[in-house]
């Protein structure tokens, strides 16, 4: 649940970015940070181990403005994609109200984001939250190595596989060029907000 | 940064290091793990048995989180850590910039003889690996 300070008139918003390992979580992050370097007054933080896999959590956070006389900061974090840290993964969940599902669109990747979208369900359901409430985007990475021929799988195939039930909204994106970057960011903290705005008013 | 590869020799003698200097001092558990959160060795004393790749994975993480906070006040690390419970407690030292040592003890340990012994385990593990 969004905190919210009724005497400072604050909203904290959490954002956590999922999906499995090497799918391009951080590199959302980096490119969202590089894009508004100007604009965010705080460092991201980035917890990762000697080969830059994230080991704990990248932490992003920047104020949006004011909505209803309430100043609203998002933090953004991501998991660490690989499959030994559920326990960790399961940490940063804590108190989550919007989730990006970064999916690896690469043909070897389908079933590990498969596994993946599983046991994020399990693991919200440890904290009594649900996928098919929670404020969900979904973001299928790496179109940009279409161009190096990589076998990717079609966006039909990764709607099929992980959105045919939620049916939540979906990005063909680059997280490393940054492509549909900054939609998907606009998208889940559009849906999370409208989602906590009750909790507000 | 990676670390040496070690050889089932030298991951034989930590082993009997931890064994040795630790356990048989009366600590319930030791794992020498490295800063992702692999587990290089585990030694228990046979009564409690814990899910050590998890906790190996929040260990680093901790570790990584701590490290992080010590930027933030200026200081490059704090290399022990310290988490004290009812019973049991937890002792997290760094070996190098590699690995962590991670000693579980009950209260029946005082934390000076834990130091003292890891100190040691340290010092040896090091020679180990690093000879």
């Amino acid at each position: 649940m969004a905190f919210i300070n009724i005497r400072s008139k604050e909203v904290q918003v959490k954002i956590v970015y999922y999906g499995p390992g090497r799918g391009g979580k951080t590199a959302n992050l980096e490119y969202i940070y590089k894009k508004y370097r100007n604009n965010i007054t705080t460092e991201m933080v980035s917890l990762k181990t000697h080969d830059d896999r994230t080991l704990f959590f990248d932490f992003l956070p920047f104020d949006v403005g004011k909505i209803k006389g309430y100043d609203v900061s998002i933090q953004l974090y991501t998991v660490p994609g690989q499959v030994k840290y559920n326990a960790t993964r399961k940490l940063v969940l804590k108190g989550v109200d919007g989730i990006v599902f970064v999916a690896d669109a690469m043909v070897e990747q389908r079933q590990r984001n498969i596994d993946s979208l599983i046991q994020l369900r399990e693991n919200l359901d440890s904290y009594n939250l649900n996928l098919n409430t929670i404020p969900l985007v979904m973001q299928y990475n790496k179109y940009d190595l279409k161009d190096a021929g990589v076998p990717l799988l079609s966006t039909q195939t990764m709607q099929q596989d992980l959105n045919s039930q939620l049916r939540v909204p979906a990005f063909a994106a680059s997280a490393l060029v940054g492509g549909n970057v900054i939609a998907t960011l606009k998208k889940i903290i559009s849906l999370t907000l409208s989602s906590i705005q009750d909790q507000l008013f | 940064m990676k670390y040496p590869i070690l050889t089932e020799k030298q991951l034989d003698a930590i082993d009997e290091i931890l064994e040795e200097k630790l356990i048989k001092a009366g600590v319930r558990n030791v794992m020498l793990i490295d800063m992702a959160g692999n587990t290089i060795s585990k030694q228990d004393n046979g009564q409690f048995k814990i899910d050590t790749m998890a906790f190996a994975a929040l260990a680093a993480g901790n570790f990584a989180a701590v490290e992080a906070m010590a930027k933030l006040v200026g200081e490059s690390e704090f290399s022990l850590l310290f988490h004290k419970g009812e019973t049991a407690s937890v002792h997290f030292s760094k070996v190098s910039q590699n690995f962590l040592l991670i000693t579980m003890f009950q209260k029946d340990l005082s934390l000076g003889i834990i130091r003292l012994k890891v100190t040691d385990t340290i010092d040896a593990i090091n020679s180990i690996i690093y000879s």
